[in-house]
């Protein structure tokens, strides 16, 4: 059971996973660490960065990961408007108030979405799905190992667009001391509203990752989500290296344990680690103290 | 010596890298009022912090009546007796002055009217006798520090913490408050008092101690205290007590 | 006593209603009302008062629904003992979940997640679990008999869930009027400063959670006899848990009537849906969305805080006009 040639694919498929995991958490850390808000959107916004995708497919046949271009501008504005002129402005800054707000569009996305396309699962069937390539003894699937090169690549970009670009380091301002940064003459109404259309953007790219490979009905966002936010809490919240390992590690455990416990143990599995994680170490491994 | 009311003994605390208060020991006797006193960051709120239970020392013990009490959560330090006001002060919003005070009488009250007759007349102590229905979110700063006081007080305490009860009040208000909390110890309460205004600090203390970088730096009397260039130079940068003489500014 | 007469009056009109109609639509239609109305009073004693808000009270809700419905198909226990049980389960549940949440200082979006994730568990584990009927449900055989908590006609049905409303108004009235409402609401305000005044907080928590609990099995036990079909997805769903939510923070948080008022306002907009949009499966959760988004925006304290507001505009008013000769 235990031999290389079962685990190591089960390991590289588990990092794949891990890494598309990886983008969804990011951009829940994200804007976690600039706002100190839990997006309970997040999982609403991917189901529907998922349906476009798939959409774009069928109506305009565009190949999902062309699609992510012209995705990723409009969920970052998508993400930009709902910060800008419902989140902020409905929540009056207080924590219960954007809390239930951010409930509330989780709840009138999700729906919508449930209202239009029904609840049947949707498929893309894209003629390369099957391709592999071999890696040693492993044989990986062509769109995983686009994923997982695509996610790098993205956070490689996120990283120089915070250390390189001035929009990057007001961000960071604003992350570590908001009061300073506002009497810095820094926009924090427009910062937060760029993180909040960066972390949207993050989701619309993973959409278009997963696509090929997965499915999508009204509440698959949810299932990917509950696994963000457990990489999010055990990787300790705002901390974008810590989503990025705990992604790839939680993908790997994923995997490991599909192997040998089967797939409703598996969910069960995560809501428990999420809970323990919860309980016992709510900064996760890499944050501070709660 | 009588043994003092309270004791902190070795205490001190240490934030990852940063050691904000460093073997710290005091003693506090019954009755009388102490200050502590010195630059902002020296560890002063810290400190009160520990001994109010909502911080556990890194090290060191802290003693109540000869009691260990290191550690013990401040809900039962209010029982014992102990009570403190908090720098930055949030009433209850959405409740009344009257209900707010009303919160720290029924420590020892079940039903909600003795805890509100108990509330009005710990109001009147504090002066907050006309503004009882008020919601407690419209008060002036100075109101709100006299909100905070009162609902410490209603907890019937023997050991009261104020931390930085005075700040932000304009010379009407301190001149106003200073009897207040001289009234306050004059029923047998002992205060211990962080405190930034010295006027105060010299007409209320009758024990002083002297807290820069997280250690003691002297204690003693007033006078004594505030005279010691040490404490002038915590305050004003090294040398300045001597420039200061040498400007013929006289020591109090 | 003036709020206890007023819960008085409210539920005598209530209780009038099944003598003035036989309309089966309009008692259907209150029936599952007052069944928002409980479930969502169990919230607000958490949330409204205790300020935790809890994404998750389908845990309660479920626990009490499983809880009598597998007690009577498959241990023949009596409908009525089943019911007590159920809500001293869900109690049990709530103990439970706050002792591991309060304990570890969760709060804020935190306690949320928590609750959220408590629930989703649950939903799990009952969907595939043999002794829930998996995917299949739980199905109470009919039996209509007052000693099997069935009844022919709605009526009996509507007096028992408006009872447990009565029930669970007074209860929170109570409290209300307690150091332990008291110490609730402060805790709510800045738990800090409740805590150096003496407030036990993390016991406060838990014993609120606990009541808040019971008051939604209840709710939950309820459900079962009255519409003797459930599953994992009824159960434990998050459609229980919004709903809990949203009635009290539309009709006003933190009020002994919000609840009430927001599960008449929320199952109102929902009825009205579905005349002008058809049954679509969905949309009445679109609307809820978008009434939780609209009220958090411009009506945090929900209706009884505008009724509230109104009022004292009207009095301010009042006092503005000239002054009239008193007799």
């Amino acid at each position: 059971m235990l031999s290389p040639a079962i685990l190591v694919p089960a390991v590289l498929n588990g990092l794949m996973t891990g890494a598309v995991y990886a983008l969804i958490s990011l951009g829940l850390t994200l804007i976690y660490g600039v706002l100190h808000i839990i997006n309970f959107a997040h999982g609403a916004l991917l189901t529907a960065a998922m349906f476009t995708a798939f959409f774009a497919y069928k109506v305009l046949g565009l190949d999902p990961y062309l699609a992510a271009v012209p995705l990723t501008v409009l969920f970052f504005a998508l993400g930009y408007a709902l910060q800008r002129f419902v989140i902020g402005p409905a929540g009056h800054g207080d924590d219960r108030n954007i809390l239930l707000v951010t409930l509330g569009l989780a709840i009138v996305i999700e729906n919508a979405l449930l209202v239009a396309f029904r609840g049947d699962t949707r498929t893309i069937n894209l003629p390369y799905a099957f391709d592999v390539i071999a890696v040693g003894t492993a044989f990986l699937a062509v769109p995983r190992v686009i994923a997982f090169a695509v996610v790098i690549l993205v956070a490689l970009a996120l990283w120089l667009f915070m250390r390189r670009t001035d929009t990057g380091k007001a961000i960071r301002a604003v992350a570590k001391e908001k009061l300073g940064a506002e009497l810095s003459g820094i926009d924090v109404g427009h910062i937060y509203a760029v993180t909040f259309g960066l972390g949207t953007a993050c989701v619309a790219v993973a959409a278009c990752l997963l696509m090929p490979t997965y499915y999508v009905n009204p509440t698959t966002g949810n299932a990917f989500v509950l696994i963000a936010f457990t990489i999010v809490v055990l990787g300790g919240m705002g901390s974008v290296a810590g989503a990025l390992v705990a992604g790839l590690f939680v993908g790997v455990v994923e995997s490991l344990s599909g192997l040998y416990l089967g797939e409703s143990l598996g969910q069960i599995g995560i809501f428990v680690m999420f809970i323990l994680v919860l309980l016992f170490r709510p900064s996760g491994l890499f944050g501070e103290r709660v | 010596m009588a043994e003092p009311l309270l004791r902190v003994d070795g205490v001190s605390k240490r934030f990852g890298g940063l050691l904000a208060v460093d073997n710290v020991s005091l003693g506090v006797q019954a009755g009388r009022i102490t200050a502590l006193i010195g630059p902002n960051g020296a560890g002063k709120t810290t400190l009160f912090a520990m001994i109010s239970g909502f911080l556990t020392p890194s090290s060191g013990r802290i003693y109540h009546r000869g009691e260990d009490i290191t550690g013990v959560p401040p809900y039962r330090l209010a029982r014992r007796g102990i009570a403190r006001t908090f720098q930055i002060v949030r009433p209850f919003a959405g409740l009344t002055v009257h209900e707010n005070i009303a919160i720290g009488a029924h420590l020892s009250r079940r039903s909600r009217e003795a805890a509100l007759d108990a509330a009005a007349q710990v109001a009147h102590l504090v002066g907050l006798a006309e503004l009882l229905d008020k919601p407690a979110a419209s008060l002036t700063v100075a109101g709100r520090k006299r909100l905070e006081l009162a609902r410490a007080l209603a907890t019937e305490p023997k050991l009261l913490l104020l931390d930085e009860v005075l700040a932000g009040l304009n010379p009407t208000e301190l001149a106003a408050m200073v009897p207040t909390i001289r009234a306050i110890a004059e029923r047998g309460i002992t205060i211990v008092m962080i405190e930034h205004v010295m006027q105060a600090v010299m007409s209320l203390a009758q024990h002083v101690y002297v807290l820069a970088e997280g250690h003691i730096l002297t204690d003693g009397s007033p006078q004594a205290v505030v005279g010691d260039a040490r404490v002038i130079e915590a305050y004003l940068g090294r040398g300045a007590a001597a420039r200061l003489a040498a400007a013929g500014v006289a020591h109090v | 006593m003036r709020a206890l007469a007023s819960i008085a009056v409210v539920v005598a009109l209530l209780a009038a209603v099944p003598l003035v109609t036989a309309s089966n639509v309009v008692l259907n239609f209150l029936v599952v009302a007052l069944l928002t109305a409980l479930v969502g009073q169990g919230w607000n004693l958490l949330g409204g008062y205790g300020g935790q808000y809890s994404f998750g009270h389908a845990a309660f809700f479920g626990t009490g629904a499983y809880a009598t419905a597998i007690l009577q198909v498959r241990y023949g226990v009596n409908a009525w003992l089943g019911f007590a049980v159920g809500i001293a389960a869900g109690a049990a549940v709530g103990a439970i979940i706050g002792a591991l949440s309060f304990r570890s200082g969760l709060k804020g979006s935190y306690f949320a997640l928590v609750t959220l994730a408590f629930a989703e568990v649950l939903r799990i584990i009952a969907s595939v679990a043999p002794i829930t009927g998996a995917g299949v449900g739980t199905l109470i055989k009919l039996d209509l008999r007052p000693e099997a908590l069935q009844f022919q006609s709605r009526v009996p049905f509507y007096w028992i869930i408006l009872g447990l409303v009565a029930v669970s108004l007074v209860i929170v009235r109570m409290i209300e009027d307690s150091r332990f409402g008291a110490y609730l609401v402060a805790l709510r305000e800045n738990e800090d400063s409740a805590k150096a005044l003496g407030v036990n907080t993390t016991l406060i928590k838990l014993g609120a959670m606990t009541v808040s609990a019971a008051i939604a099995a209840a709710g939950g036990c309820f459900y079962a006899q009255y519409f003797l079909f459930i599953d994992a997805g009824i159960a434990y769903g998050p459609w229980i848990s919004i709903e809990a939510l949203l009635a009290p923070i539309v009709g006003g948080a933190g009020t002994v009537f919000g609840p009430l008022l927001g599960a008449l306002v929320v199952k109102t907009l929902g009825e009205a849906t579905k005349l002008v949009a058809g049954d679509a499966p969905g949309l009445d959760l679109v609307i809820y969305g978008c009434v939780l988004i609209l009220i958090v925006a411009f009506a945090p304290s929900g209706i009884a805080g505008l009724l509230l507001k109104a009022r004292q505009r009207f009095a301010a008013l009042k006092s503005l006009r000239p002054e009239q000769p008193h007799g």
